[in-house]
């Protein structure tokens, strides 16, 4: 049982330090990507100065990210005269804790044996695997729409308690518009459930790690690439990111449902904001690309197709699952990063009939062909 | 009272869209592809050492494309013998119209053709707004304006005094008014005489 705790714990810190490294981080990958992206060098002008010297660190700019917490943080907190204060104060939170709370059930390595990894605490551990996910859910899914969906009642909460017409028409566009797109999700992905047979993702991710025709690796997106696209628009609406940022249009809304906060609660939007680029990154990788899997790896090492194997050790098998996870989310966070500067804002009709119009009829055209194709394949020839 | 529906406005040049351009994913994914192209190669110049970007860090870098006529700093010219060509008469500081020229003149009975010279020129660079009437107003062509920026940002205005010592700094290879460089005068070039006593 401690040895239980022990490795959750272990876990657990994992999760939330690597959630709030790619918050921070990806505030200096989205404008740096964005610099890059124009022919501009980017931000890099805060630094670091180490003390009795005139050594400046600059490190590319990496220091703008801490700039803004300090200048978030120190900031005057401004409070609206609103009489709904206490949901007012909550709304942040409620926005940002579900968006932690979803990496739970996502699995970002295969399995641990601690006794393997530390041969002298081997008898402790007494054979125990455990695989690297927080709670291994057989509704792993269903947990991730369950808690994504919450987010919705924060924005509402944060646009009607604001006691701000602007921050209304936000709230009711976020909450409009999200759910449109979570019911598009959710079609995209029973798809994939239907091919899987479970909602689990840690069985999900172990299924993606065979081949397919002999050389293809087993991903999701192999078996389900018109959903993979549309999963992912979905996802960047349901973020609330340009093109779909109609929640916070600038031109038209100042800032939506967070014109009236200020320092850390509006920083804590943001913030969920950016964590929530990292788990849809998170989530495609799990769902398409095959999670912590390398084409052609297993337990044990590398097995290519020609016979040829490299044998492993279980040290290297986890650290490799562990950063091939990091990457693949890392690649998946750059794209949308290029989606957001590439693309112009919809108009507001534009994104609902977008979402009710096409992607719905393409979602369910998608499952429609989705349970032929597995139904013929699980009935046998004919 | 009957209602008529809205009905938008037809222009003449009303931008027409192809089917292919209808489908909205192929131009979506060609918009991505130029996006990317331009981040990919932007990404392999920085990788390989070169500059990525058009941008020119302001006060280390010096941007190669400046006009010829561009008026970027004051700059004050020499006589020969390498002292200042400014008599001090204080044109520049009448004409300015942002007041930004100050001028401390000096009296040296040696120097008989020219005796009033200044011992401090100064001129406040974070009200100067660059309109050249001082060089037009000059009657000595002692000052003039290059093109290259002056290196004043600062965190505090104090600081963004441009002085004598910075606008004597200026010594060009060769000039079509002035015998640039300074010929060498017999017994050495004097020294820049600090105010009167």
């Amino acid at each position: 049982m401690t040895q239980d705790l022990v490795i959750y714990a272990i876990y657990i810190a994992y999760a939330v330090g690597m959630l709030m490294g790619f918050g921070t981080i990806l505030t200096w990958v989205e404008r740096k990507q964005a610099a890059v992206m124009s022919d501009r060098i980017g931000a890099n002008r805060a630094y670091v100065r180490l003390p009795f010297t005139q050594v400046k660190l600059i490190w590319l700019g990496l220091f703008h990210g801490i700039a803004d917490g300090i200048k978030m943080l120190v900031k005057e907190d401004f409070k609206p005269r609103t009489h709904d204060w206490y949901a007012y104060a909550v709304a942040p939170w409620v926005v940002f804790t579900p968006v932690l709370l979803v990496f739970g059930v996502i699995p970002f390595g295969g399995m641990l044996d601690p006794g393997r990894l530390f041969p002298g605490l081997a008898d402790w551990f007494d054979g125990r695997t455990y695989p690297m996910q927080i709670a291994r859910l057989d509704a792993g899914l269903l947990m991730v729409f369950a808690f994504s969906g919450m987010t919705i009642i924060g924005t509402m909460l944060a646009g009607w308690a604001s006691a701000n017409k602007f921050s209304l028409l936000g709230g009711l566009r976020a909450g409009s518009q999200m759910i449109s797109y979570e019911l598009v999700m959710g079609l995209t992905v029973l798809g994939l459930i239907l091919i899987f047979g479970t909602v689990d993702l840690g069985s999900m991710v172990q299924q993606q790690s065979g081949l397919v025709f002999g050389f293809l690796p087993a991903w999701g997106v192999v078996y389900q690439p018109f959903a993979a696209v549309l999963f992912l628009t979905a996802a960047i609406a349901e973020n609330k990111r340009i093109p779909f940022d109609l929640p916070e249009a600038e031109s038209e809304l100042i800032a939506g449902y967070y014109t009236e906060y200020s320092a850390m609660k509006m920083g804590l939007f943001m913030f969920a904001e950016f964590i929530e680029i990292a788990i849809v990154g998170a989530l495609f990788t799990t769902l398409f690309l095959g999670g912590y899997n390398l084409p052609y790896m297993n337990d044990a090492g590398f097995a290519f197709p020609g016979g040829y194997t490299v044998e492993m050790s279980h040290g290297a098998v986890v650290l490799t699952q562990l950063v091939v996870f990091l990457l693949k989310v890392l690649i998946v966070c750059s794209f949308q990063i290029l989606v957001r500067w590439s693309l112009p804002r919809f108009r507001y009709d534009q994104v609902l009939s977008f979402a009710w119009k096409f992607m719905l009829p393409l979602a369910l055209l998608n499952l429609t062909v989705t349970v032929v194709l597995v139904w013929s394949h699980q009935r046998g020839p004919w | 009272m009957v209602k008529t529906p809205y009905k938008r406005k037809q222009y003449w040049n009303e931008p027409e869209l192809t089917a292919w351009e209808r489908s909205y994913l192929p131009e979506i994914v060609r918009g991505l592809v130029i996006t990317s192209t331009v981040f990919l190669r932007n990404m392999g110049r920085w990788m390989t050492g070169k500059k990525g970007a058009l941008t020119t860090y302001y006060p280390e870098e010096t941007r190669a494309d400046y006009a010829p006529g561009n008026r970027g700093k004051h700059v004050l010219t020499q006589r020969p013998d390498g002292r200042p060509q400014c008599i001090a008469c204080n044109m520049c500081a009448t004409v300015c119209p942002a007041k930004v020229i100050e001028i401390e003149a000096a009296f040296d009975p040696a120097d008989t053709a020219h005796p009033k010279y200044p011992a401090r020129f100064e001129i406040d660079y974070s009200r100067c707004i660059f309109c050249g009437l001082c060089v037009e107003a000059c009657p000595e062509d002692a000052i003039r304006m290059v093109k290259e920026t002056p290196g004043l940002p600062s965190d505090a205005r104090g600081q963004m005094w441009l002085t004598l010592e910075e606008m004597l700094s200026w010594q060009p290879a060769s000039d079509v008014a002035k015998p640039y460089p300074p010929k060498s005068v017999p017994g050495g070039a004097p020294a820049l005489k600090g105010p009167a006593p």
